[in-house]
């Protein structure tokens, strides 16, 4: 039991990193622009896709550099000619733009990698393990990602409080007219944001490609979490989209680790259905079998009891 | 004693711990016409919002004909019969000037949100709409979006909203804020018009449209109001001067 | 200007001409089977049908009331199942009930489901209400994989139409009857959500939809009038749902999920949210293309959404306010002034598709995703895309045709606004 606990702890807090490293440029981007980026998780597909392409001609660590970089600029190209052209029409059409750039980059991905999972692998020098806990191997790999992670959110909180860049981000979370007024070239920074939010989302792409499945489906799988993530904690907080990856990363593990279902808890209180009975099959399933809609489950229950998200403070 | 149309008691808000409305208590009686002044920055027109259930106070009451509305939606608080108007134009940019008008005659008509009679086919509710665009010297322009109309007639537009619906108290927020001369002259002509037998609430700038419509003003400074009186009697009080600085209060005759 | 063509007010002689309109669109539907007799052609007009409920409903909910869903097939999937195991129910217990009738289980499933979903997302507009109504689209397309007894998992639930109460010699085996059911159900539902257009509710939806604070200051609960406008959409789509159960005879997991809600808004979105013909014209034409184009290239969902993308870009108002916006224009006698440039527009615009296109299609054959080998015809031409002739014959399509289209652009605005300034002169005078 305990075993299951502190491994199940480090893969959700393993998880909720991976979440918000993605959440983090999402929240960035739609507080300074207003524009909640529909294409955020497809930038990590793909983060993950180029990472796989690129680590097969130069290795892990180059690709680890170079494929952020690159869907970074992807990202900051499609805010300069794409996000700029459709803002004349409001915040709608943006949403819009970015729903038909998520459409066609999984295509492209589809296109190009087809529909089948691609083989990425953890490269030779981490796929070791790295302690055991009673009989669990906690690999390499893992602790890498969890401490990749953790590094990039220490330096997201350094740049954040201690830079001049990052009191004008911290402005413009809370008073997004204000950008405009600091005397800043508005379209600069938000290409910049723009670049940053989707580079960091391929950081996660890159680093959980080989521990997950590097496939076509992977953006459409990822990103409903990440709006759950970014709505559970409140629109625009950056401090509720980090509450609220963790608590959903740490809810979706422990429910995977969970075998018991409705019925057994009714069993405990000697109830029994019969099996043929017409809500039997809700009772029958298990915790484990839930864990996927998990995240919209506590989405619906947020919405019920807080509106405005964990931290959040904006109405719309 | 009489039941005041609008009646502010010990209110207070504040914006985190910034004290916007410091302690304001005020009764409107029915028919009145009722201005609010104060410098920039005084609270006007968050006092405005706190009325019409656009913020929540932070403390104190309103009552509107004696029922406390305090904390209440806009919507409940349209219901009970009062009906504002906004400093910054807020209207139905893509829809027609007619349609505009026609919507916000809609609820207190009791037309509300049926679903199945058809809008074009109610009379009374054409009508109304119609004799409003007159008033309000909009209606040859009905079929325009209100989105492509100059400054003063989108001025207009949003005053023909704010009365259609028969809201006897109206609040006006600086209605002729941003007009010429003579566009002034035509909106508190309209506004005498309009509001005529209802009660009338308005924060304005300008003081030949204050002391040319108001029965009564309130000064409003940091948030309390200094003086409540007929418009005399405010220009000869001391502390208003002093607010002022003798400057605006003494120029119209 | 779309918005104003539909929200303007017309004064007498309306009634007899929106008649007209409906008379015409029955005698459409009547004889529409007679020119596309084709099995083809009737299951894809069948289709059509369909979409085009489904989209008008999705329409009231982004078109009418400003409210972007991206769980929209929730209501529309629901509905159909519902109807399945009502097909199924009935069959068994042999009731005597006709089928014609079971697109209302579909409308009933689809507005209750709307009351229960419509309370929790309805409280918020704008982009929460699109994340939410996307996280409930998720938690419902999930469940549907879990919950196996209902939905039937990835192989689904099938049911047999020609079981059901046999009325007036019909038993709905031929696909000319069902097309005709189908027609009937889209004739009634456009009527239906025309006439809430109409209405005092339609007007409130269209006021919450421009400046949902205003309305709440002229008497409207905003959060109301959204949570009837989404009810009355899944209603609406519950119909759709429950013709397509009908139709295919079986319903899965996919047809609750993510796809549908795409396909929905897209064709929406590129018909035009602002009038209400739009729908109708974007359900007909996705519809068609994915029937013409799924057989012609592999990557056709791709084409879909740059499609999708160069509208939202360019023509926000979708192809109804493209052409809405010409109706001046049209009106003046005047549209021949534009045809030289845009026909020059159109030719540069299409060759740099087809260069485009070519090389899209070429590094398809030469990617992973392909299993054909590299050969392939292109408008019927047999080419290799691991040559190098075709790649140069794409890039000398693109790239001179991009350039020329980008010069071109300014004539065509410039004609455009020539002839529209001299429309308006006309009539004036």
């Amino acid at each position: 039991m305990l075993e299951l606990i502190i491994v199940s702890t480090l893969n959700g807090v393993l998880y909720g990193m991976l979440l918000f490293l993605m959440a983090s440029g999402l929240t960035l981007i739609f507080s300074m622009m207003g524009v909640l980026n529909f294409a955020h998780a497809s930038f990590y597909m793909l983060g993950a896709f180029f990472g796989y392409q690129l680590s097969r001609a130069l290795g892990f660590w180059p690709a680890l550099l170079i494929a952020p970089v690159l869907v970074g600029a992807i990202g900051a190209a499609v805010e300069r000619y794409g996000l700029r052209t459709v803002h004349r029409h409001g915040h709608v059409a943006e949403l819009l733009f970015t729903f038909g750039l998520a459409f066609v980059i999984e295509e492209v991905v589809q296109m190009l990698w087809g529909r089948l999972p691609v083989d990425y692998r953890v490269p030779p020098t981490l796929d070791f393990t790295a302690f055991t806990i009673f009989s669990t191997n906690y690999p390499a790999y893992k602790l890498f990602e969890l401490l990749t992670a953790i590094a990039i959110f220490a330096v997201l909180l350094l740049v954040l409080t201690r830079t001049r860049a990052g009191l004008i981000i911290q402005a413009a979370l809370t008073h997004p007219d204000m950008v405009a007024m600091l005397g800043h070239n508005v379209p600069r920074v938000f290409m910049l944001a723009f670049g940053v939010g989707t580079g960091l989302a391929a950081v996660a792409g890159v680093i959980a490609g080989p521990a997950l499945v590097t496939q076509s489906n992977m953006a459409g799988l990822l990103g409903p979490i990440l709006f759950v993530v970014v709505v559970v904690g409140g629109l625009g907080s950056l401090a509720g989209a980090f509450a609220a990856s963790l608590l959903i990363g740490l809810v979706q593990t422990f429910a995977v680790a969970m075998n018991v279902s409705l019925a057994d808890l009714l069993a405990l209180f000697g109830a029994r259905l019969a099996p043929d009975a017409f809500f039997a099959e809700i009772t029958q399933v298990t915790v484990a079998q839930i864990a996927p809609i998990m995240p919209y489950l506590l989405l619906v229950l947020i919405l019920i009891f807080r509106p405005r998200g964990l931290f959040g403070t904006r109405e719309t | 004693m009489t039941v005041q149309a609008l009646e502010i008691e010990a209110l207070h808000k504040n914006f985190g711990r910034v004290p916007i409305i410091r302690g304001v208590d005020l009764a409107i009686a029915a028919g009145e016409r009722h201005a609010v002044i104060g410098p920039n920055g005084a609270g006007k027109s968050t006092l405005f919002h706190l009325i019409s259930g656009r913020f929540a106070p932070s403390s104190g009451h309103i009552r509107l004909h004696g029922a406390d509305i305090t904390g209440h939606a806009p919507y409940e608080i349209n219901r009970r019969g009062l009906a504002r108007s906004f400093q910054v134009t807020n209207i139905f940019p893509r829809l027609s000037v007619f349609e505009n008008v026609r919507c916000a005659a809609m609820w207190a008509m009791g037309y509300r949100t049926s679903l199945w009679r058809a809008v074009d086919g109610l009379a009374d509710l054409t009508a109304r709409t119609e004799e409003v665009l007159e008033q309000i010297n909009l209606i040859d322009r009905r079929d325009l979006p209100a989105g492509v109309l100059s400054y003063a007639e989108q001025r207009a537009l949003e005053i023909g909203i704010t009365i259609v619906g028969g809201g006897d108290v109206v609040l006006l927020d600086e209605p002729t804020a941003g007009m010429s001369r003579s566009e002034t002259e035509h909106a508190v002509a309209l506004i005498r018009k309009v509001t005529e037998g209802r009660t009338l609430v308005m924060v304005e700038h300008d003081m030949g449209v204050v002391f040319d419509l108001a029965d009564r003003i309130s000064v409003l400074v940091y948030g309390q109001i200094i003086a409540s009186d007929t418009p005399e009697r405010v220009r000869a009080n001391p502390a208003v001067q002093e607010a002022y600085l003798g400057t605006a209060v003494a120029a119209p005759s | 200007m779309s918005a104003v063509a539909q929200t303007g007010v017309r004064r007498t002689g309306r009634g007899g001409a929106l008649a007209g309109v409906w008379v015409v669109a029955a005698a459409l539907f009547a004889v529409l089977p007679y020119v596309f007799s084709s099995g083809t052609g009737l299951t894809t007009m069948s289709l059509m049908a369909i979409m085009i409920i489904f989209a008008l409903s999705y329409n009231m909910l982004l078109g009418q009331t400003g409210m972007l869903s991206f769980g929209h097939a929730v209501y529309y999937g629901l509905g159909g199942f519902l109807v399945v195991h009502a097909m199924n129910g009935i069959t068994a217990a042999h009731l005597p009930v006709p089928l014609a009738v079971l697109p209302l289980v579909g409308g009933v499933a689809g507005l209750v489901f709307g009351v229960i979903f419509g309370s929790v997302s309805t409280r918020r507009g704008g982009t929460a209400f699109a994340m939410i109504s996307l996280g409930l689209g998720e938690l419902v397309g999930a469940s549907a994989l879990i919950l196996r007894d209902f939905f039937g998992g990835e192989d689904g639930i099938t049911t047999n139409r020609t079981k059901l109460l046999h009325v007036a010699g019909f038993n709905f085996g031929p696909q000319l009857q069902v097309y005709y059911l189908i027609a009937f159900w889209c004739l009634v539902c456009m009527m239906a959500m025309y006439a809430l257009t109409r209405t005092p509710f339609g007007r409130i939806c269209n006021a919450v939809r421009d400046n949902p604070e205003r309305a709440a200051f002229i008497g409207y609960n905003t959060q109301s009038v959204r949570f009837i406008a989404f009810c009355l959409a899944g209603l609406f789509a519950g119909i759709a749902g429950g013709l397509t159960a009908i139709n295919f005879e079986i319903m899965n997991a996919a047809n609750v999920g993510a796809a549908p809600s795409g396909i929905v808004l897209l064709m929406t979105y590129i018909g035009g949210v602002g009038n209400f013909a739009g729908p109708v014209i974007g359900a007909v034409l996705i519809t068609f293309l994915q029937v013409m184009l799924s057989d012609a290239t592999e990557i056709w969902q791709l084409y879909l959404g740059i499609l999708f993308i160069v509208m939202v870009s360019f023509a926000p108002g979708g192809i109804a306010g493209l052409i809405a916006m010409h109706a001046p224009v049209w009106r003046a006698r005047l549209l021949h002034r534009l045809v030289p440039a845009y026909a020059l527009a159109l030719a540069l615009g299409l060759v740099t598709f087809a260069g485009a296109a070519l090389a899209l299609e070429m590094a398809y054959r030469l990617s992973a995703g392909s299993e054909g080998g590299t050969a392939f015809r292109f408008l019927h031409v047999p080419l290799d895309a691991a040559s190098a002739a075709p790649w140069s014959l794409a890039v000398l399509l693109a790239v001179p045709g991009f350039v020329a289209f980008r010069r071109v652009l300014p004539i065509v605005g410039n004609a455009w606004a020539a002839t529209l300034a001299e429309a308006r002169r006309g009539r004036g005078r």
